[in-house]
């Protein structure tokens, strides 16, 4: 059968089972643009092509299935960096196709040419610049497989048009020979001697933490985690891109570790003797400072990817596996620490003592930022999906929402992308549609890619979208405040410039507002009966709140700052 | 004059802790820039780097990388390069298990006074004269980095027009194995 490129590599993504494309077209991908009208494959048309990656993303954290985005080349391209490092960064399955000048015509400065593979080459796990059309259906098939096997990741298809255009055999890999891969084996046999020797380090430990990080969710371990904590008794805390991979109505969960992580998951950690990294990479958010790092604490640090071993913390014990395997062979051993009364106690004392807490809601005019998420989570049905932006709102969203699910929680961890919550939300929406999408997201983040609630409303993708509205780039106030001698610097954004509301009904949502505690629950109430378009609802709260705990960057987690409730006075 | 350096010197210019990693690569383009980018990008030196395509024909190259294991834990460099989905094998030999050469290629002005010592310069060290004209000649030297360090430090007595040294390439001693 004979096909032109553009149709082979429409067909390419069908023998992929795509269900869905996120893009936005231009010259050099317009070819396949053309197959597409006949395909089953649905496409979004986006507005930006930043808006296209992040929806991708979001599709592919709520759902586990690679997203899928299509853009043009140079500035289409160029737009879609960001998304690409972010996934790289999250480590979540990415397959981005992006146009190219023809063949003959790269290297040669052309219209809307820009070494795509090149800029990308940091930031993706690989990328494939095609050199004929047969080749499509094998970059195709090969970059799915790269992106989803071993530690997932983001994967770059750059495509000439001349080869889009041009006329092939079809054929489609059937082996992962045919992928012509020799350098790339992601298939681990679990390490028999290293997990004796996990099983061993439990067993002399009597404070242990179970440390679980994105690679939990990633291998969809969340069953088999709560199956060791279960037996075990052994504490658990989840980073933020483990956030519901544990539920946290479970006593085990101490809550998220880190810069603003609970005091008892943070202090756990610091007076550990034993911390059982679950697919977790040390990040510096968690640790603090590194020496001083849960200084009495063995590692047994478990993870699909070698190179994280030894990477920031030196590992007792180092377990190549999915944490799906790993613990499936921990629980089979019946690995078990020692008796942990003592330890328990110590836990409950430090959860007793320093709860999260936050000011009393006021009736002034202002609401508090937790206290809005802790009505919306309230109102909100079980299973409920809530994405972010990045900043105080991610860390209170994070912190307050009763996380019960895995991959209900959509964020940007690694690389703190702003304006990564309403595109991830969309994507969210779209790879499960049945779940209600919550955005959380702060007034600057919103602003950097609403545009996108059009194409959310030209689609039909009913996201609600709870702008925390300080007025401020919120967690850069809270540094100035607290770090730079309260000197605001190019920080405050005013909450009434954009009008959120009028902004929201100009993009085809509802758009609401509360100021009140009576306002907030009444719009909560009435975003949550609407279902055919996005609601949009500015929340005005309170620009001096700040996020605790706190560890100040490169501190010790031991100079973790409480809350000022919680301080002696 | 110094007495020559044997031909089986040890390392001189180059730190103790170097170590020499025998990368092979798949033949494709691009692949150089993405070593030489995860070097970059994780702050990982490189003293030398040499680059030919393989024993196993058009498939393969071979990158012998010089790396500085003082910039960065040599695991940690093993294992980053090891997640290149070009790179198919790594071996990764110390110095001491390794036999390392390395070619220098210098061309000297030459006068009638110094046409005498250059030639015992050449003779001793175990270089070769390839190229000759009434006013330079050029030599060559394929020997250890050391040998080569050696020359080169003896050529300082003369004018050097050009000098160039291709980067070293290694294999196991016999009876050693490189880790990989």
């Amino acid at each position: 059968m004979q096909l032109t490129g553009a149709q082979a590599l429409i067909k390419s993504l069908e023998m992929e089972g795509v269900e869905v494309i996120f893009g936005l077209p231009g010259g050099a991908i317009l070819p396949v643009y053309d197959p597409l009208i006949d395909s089953s494959i649905r496409h979004i048309l986006v507005r930006h092509e930043q808006g296209a990656g992040h929806m991708a993303e979001g599709y592919a954290l709520a759902t586990g299935r690679p997203g899928v985005a299509m853009v043009t080349s140079g500035p289409g391209a160029t737009n879609i960096v960001t998304p690409i490092g972010n996934a790289y960064m999250d480590s979540t399955p990415l397959v981005v196709i992006t146009g190219q000048v023809a063949s003959g015509s790269i290297g040669t400065d052309a219209f809307q040419e820009c070494d795509i593979t090149g800029i990308t080459m940091g930031i993706t796990k690989h990328n494939f610049l095609v050199k004929s059309a047969h080749d499509i259906p094998r970059a195709v098939a090969a970059a799915f497989y790269l992106a989803t096997t071993g530690r997932p990741g983001p994967v770059l298809v750059d495509l000439p048009k001349d080869l889009a255009q041009s006329m092939m055999e079809w054929w489609y890999p059937t082996t992962v020979e045919e992928l012509d891969l020799p350098g790339y084996r992601p298939d681990v046999a679990l390490d028999e001697v290293a997990v004796d020797a996990a099983v061993e380090l439990i067993a002399q430990s009597e404070r242990p933490v179970l440390y679980v990080g994105g690679g939990t969710l990633k291998s969809n371990a969340s069953a088999e985690l709560l199956a060791f904590a279960n037996r075990t008794g052994m504490p658990v805390v989840t980073t933020l891109m483990a956030r519901g991979a544990f539920p946290d109505s479970h006593p085990q969960n101490l809550g998220m570790p880190g810069m603003h992580g609970t005091y008892a998951a943070v202090t756990a950690m610091q007076r550990a003797d034993l911390l059982i990294s679950l697919g977790a990479r040390f990040d510096d958010r968690v640790t603090g400072k590194i020496p001083a790092f849960a200084p009495d604490a063995k590692i047994l640090h478990v993870d699909i990817d070698k190179a994280e071993f030894n990477k920031v913390r030196r590992a007792d014990v180092a377990v190549r596996a999915t944490i799906k395997d790993a613990l499936n062979a921990l629980e089979s051993a019946e690995a078990a620490p020692k008796d942990m009364t003592a330890w328990w106690a110590r836990i409950d004392e430090w959860r007793a003592t320093y709860p999260l807490v936050y000011d009393e809601p006021t009736n002034d005019g202002l609401l508090r930022p937790q206290a809005v998420i802790e009505a919306i989570a309230k109102a909100a049905a079980p299973g409920t999906i809530v994405s972010s932006g990045v900043g105080q709102h991610q860390m209170w969203a994070s912190q307050f929402w009763p996380f019960e699910e895995p991959r209900t929680w959509i964020n940007s961890g690694g690389a703190g992308t702003m304006g990564f919550g309403v595109p991830s939300a969309i994507g969210a929406k779209i790879g499960r549609p049945e779940s209600t999408v919550w955005c959380i997201d702060g007034d600057g983040c919103f602003q950097m890619t609403a545009q996108e609630l059009v194409t959310a409303r030209a689609e039909g993708i009913p996201i609600k979208v709870a702008i925390l509205n300080n007025a401020y780039l919120g967690m850069v106030h809270q540094w100035q405040t607290m770090f730079y001698d309260n000197r605001q610097s190019e920080v405050y954004l005013s909450a009434d410039l954009p009008d959120y509301v009028l902004w929201a009904q100009a993009m085809g949502c509802v758009g609401l507002r509360a100021r009140t505690i009576e306002e907030m629950h009444e719009a909560i109430r009435q975003a949550n009966e609407i279902n055919d378009v996005p609601v949009v609802i500015d929340f005005r709260t309170e620009s001096e709140e700040k996020v605790f705990p706190m560890v100040a960057a490169g501190a010790s987690n031991d100079d973790i700052m409480v809350h000022p409730l919680q301080r002696e006075a | 004059m110094n007495a020559p350096e044997p031909f089986l010197g040890d390392v001189v210019h180059t730190p103790v802790r170097h170590h020499i990693l025998s990368v092979l690569v798949e033949n494709k383009a691009g692949v150089l820039a993405r070593v030489a980018g995860l070097f970059a990008r994780r702050g990982f030196n490189i003293y030398s780097l040499a680059v030919a395509p393989a024993e196993t024909k058009a498939r393969f190259s071979r990158i012998t990388i010089v790396v500085d294991a003082e910039s960065a834990p040599l695991e940690q460099i093993v294992e980053q390069l090891d997640k290149l989905v070009n790179v198919v094998a790594i071996s990764d030999l110390s110095p001491k298990d390794a036999l390392e050469r390395e070619l220098l290629l210098a061309t000297i002005r030459t006068d009638v006074n110094s046409r005498t010592p250059l030639s015992d310069v050449v003779a001793n060290s175990g270089a070769a004269i390839v190229d000759v004209d009434a006013h330079s000649i050029t030599l060559m030297l394929a020997g250890t980095p050391g040998a080569c360090d050696a020359l080169e430090r003896q050529l300082e007595d003369f004018n050097t027009v050009e000098l160039h040294r291709t980067g070293r390439v290694a294999l196991p001693r016999l009876g050693m194995t490189a880790s990989s």
